[in-house]
């Protein structure tokens, strides 16, 4: 294989080698093509196409915001993982290891990290809402991913809700009472929401405060130790689960939707 | 001086008086007629989306966030470590839309002369994702990285005490995010606020794809050729969510009672409630008869003007103003359309109604926990 006659460079020959090639099919991608295969070959990078229209990889375009969202979220992801190895999600424990996670961790930022975080996604995700609307990038054929996206963005508000209460000190659980407390007033479902009383058999009724939508919602009538394993279970798994389908589809969508949007 | 201008500021503040100012606003920022736009020009407010508008309104609001750290009282409330995403809030709100706005206006004049707009460059001529944006997502991400960990050391996440079910702080308020939902809730019951208006945001957002028949100004940034649908938009998302998020942070106190940004959060304010149901006005104070017992017909007129908002203003604008837009639009996305601005607009006229005639409910059934 190897060519003595040319001097090469470092990167050549690891780019060369054969542990290299087996990876990455390819060597350092100088050429048009080479560059092409360099994303088409990858199953990360292949989530774009090879070639774009020149607006598309203009920052003033997109403003990177879905891009950022995402990122976000997989920042997110990482160091959700790492702060579960600390965290257990008990009344008796979970306070104070989340101090023990401020005091005994070296270089200990996992938390604020994960906070922030989560805080600068849901203002990413509204950006990336307000550039697309702005550009009219909703407009046919792209009036299904808009509707994806929006589930996204639902999906993103609760995944932060839930995360909120499991720090389980005072903003934590009276910031999630004031919340799911608008669950009671759930018309028909919620047992002081209208229409509740009409789902009766004779005089039992059949919504009330240890049925209705809330308490399912809280696995108890106030907020508890059942709350916050349920909170628990759906911020580090379900919901992340379902955001994860949601976003495949997003991406996949924006592919077959004929790339990014662009004037004709 | 400055103790002037903070009263001032306060004053503007209050909810009725930055809402209505707000609410004037939007169609000068985003005028959707001609008319508007003639005024918007007049006043010069369309020279905001220049970059001299743009750094005269960061200015702006760097001065108002110099006075409010500075400030005994406002910076309580600013430097809580969970409203530091309001601050950003409000600049990157401002910013982007200014940003998106700017290009907006440039590509609007391009399409005037004829052009094409700016995004548009030779179909053949494309550049190739490695190198070009994959070295673009690159140092974005790490920007924006050393962006989170530079946040993170300066900010410690905050731990209040442990949980207490048994003493409720006083305000006692929901992730900022959701605040907005909870600032409708001095308007509407829960079920409403709480409930149906999330849903019907979620499902109406949804709808826009499907009730904007405008095919103008898909693919690039662009204004005059989609201006009433970017007037819409921009009331929602500003007036209707944004601004009641601010508001829901900066500005409830305890018992939910307004604060001025600089006024102090004093517990005992006391303000008077005397809200009157429409029914009363009718029996009690129009008819000067006790309500009736019967609860359809105490709330028969209640039932009535929501009946005919909802249906006879559709209708009615069907055959007269809007007869043209009913036939481009059909039926049923017409009455999608109406459906989901008149649920919008109720807001904003529930909130005048409140403070003009200090009406409570327009169907009061609290038997039922009917309330609208
Ligand atoms: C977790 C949240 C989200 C993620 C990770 C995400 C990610 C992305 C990415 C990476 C793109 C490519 C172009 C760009 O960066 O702008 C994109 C495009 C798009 N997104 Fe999202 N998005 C999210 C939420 C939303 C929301 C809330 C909406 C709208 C309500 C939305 C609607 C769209 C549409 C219509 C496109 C196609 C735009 C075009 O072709 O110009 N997405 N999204």
């Amino acid at each position: 294989m190897s060519n003595n006659k040319k001097k090469r460079s470092l990167l050549n020959t690891i780019a060369e080698s054969q542990v290299w090639k087996s990876i990455f099919r390819s060597g350092v991608p100088r050429t048009r093509r080479q560059r092409m295969y360099a994303v088409l070959g990858n199953v990360f990078l292949h989530l774009h196409p090879a070639r774009l229209p020149r607006h598309a990889v203009k920052i003033g375009y997109t403003w990177c915001m879905g891009g950022l969202s995402f990122f976000l979220f997989v920042v997110l992801t990482i160091t959700g993982i790492l702060l579960m190895f600390y965290y257990r999600p008990t009344v008796e424990y979970a306070y104070t290891d989340i101090i023990d996670l401020a005091e005994q961790v070296p270089l200990g930022i996992m938390r604020e990290l994960h906070r922030w975080g989560a805080h600068a996604m849901i203002l990413t995700v509204w950006l990336h809402m307000l550039r697309v609307f702005m550009t009219g990038s909703y407009k046919p054929p792209r009036e299904f991913n808009w509707g994806v996206g929006v589930l996204l963005m639902t999906l993103t508000m609760f995944l932060s809700f839930t995360g909120y209460l499991l720090p389980w000190d005072q903003l934590a659980i009276w910031a999630v009472t004031v919340g799911s407390n608008m669950a009671r007033a759930h018309p028909f479902i919620g047992h002081e929401g209208p229409g509740a009383s009409l789902l009766a058999i004779g005089d039992i009724n059949l919504v009330h405060s240890a049925s209705d939508v809330r308490f399912a919602l809280l696995g108890g009538r106030f907020v508890g130790e059942a709350t916050l394993l349920r909170f628990y279970v759906l911020h580090c798994i379900a919901v992340p689960f379902i955001a994860m389908i949601f976003m495949a589809v997003h991406f996949w969508r924006i592919r077959k939707d004929g790339g990014i949007s662009g004037p004709l | 001086m400055l103790g002037l201008i903070k009263d001032f500021i306060d004053f503007l503040t209050t909810p009725t008086i930055s809402f209505t100012l707000l609410t004037v606003l939007t169609p000068i920022l985003f005028p959707p007629t001609d008319w508007f736009d003639k005024l918007s020009r007049k006043l010069k407010v369309d020279k905001l989306w220049t970059n001299k508008g743009g750094f005269v309104g960061l200015l702006l609001i760097t001065i108002f966030m110099v006075m409010g750290y500075t400030d005994p009282n406002f910076s309580k409330i600013l430097m809580k470590p969970d409203n530091f995403p309001i601050v950003l809030l409000i600049y990157s709100m401002f910013f982007y839309i200014w940003w998106g706005m700017k290009q907006a206006y440039e590509n609007d004049a391009r399409l005037a002369e004829g052009k094409k707009p700016n995004e548009y460059h030779d179909p053949d001529d494309k550049v190739l994702v490695w190198p070009d944006l994959v070295y673009i997502e690159f140092i974005a991400l790490l920007l924006f990285m050393v962006f989170l960990i530079v946040w993170s050391l300066l900010a410690a996440a905050p731990l209040e005490e442990p949980a207490n079910p048994a003493s409720t702080p006083n305000p006692s308020k929901a992730p900022w995010y959701f605040l907005g939902l909870q600032e409708m809730l001095v308007y509407f019951d829960p079920w409403i606020a709480g409930i149906v208006f999330p849903m019907f945001i979620i499902i109406g957002m949804m709808a826009i794809p499907y009730m904007d028949i405008n095919t103008k100004g898909n693919g690039y940034y662009s204004f005059k050729e989609r201006r009433a649908g970017y007037f819409i938009f921009m009331y929602g998302w500003l007036v209707l969510w944004v601004y009641l998020i601010i508001v829901g942070t900066f500005f409830r106190g305890p018992n939910w009672n307004f604060f001025g940004p600089f006024e102090f959060w004093d517990p005992h304010k006391v303000v008077a409630l005397n809200n009157v149901n429409l029914s009363e006005y009718i029996w009690v104070i129009g008819l000067e008869k006790p309500l009736p017992s019967n609860i359809l017909l105490r709330e028969a007129v209640g039932f009535l003007v929501v009946f005919a908002y909802f249906a006879f203003i559709p209708l009615a604008l069907s055959k007269t103003l809007l007869k043209s837009m009913y036939e481009k639009y059909g039926s049923i996305r017409y009455g999608t359309l109406m459906f989901f601005g008149l649920s919008m607009l109720a807001l904003p006229i529930k909130m005048y109604l409140r403070w003009v005639f200090n009406l409570k409910y327009i169907v009061s059934i609290p038997e039922w926990f009917f309330n609208i």
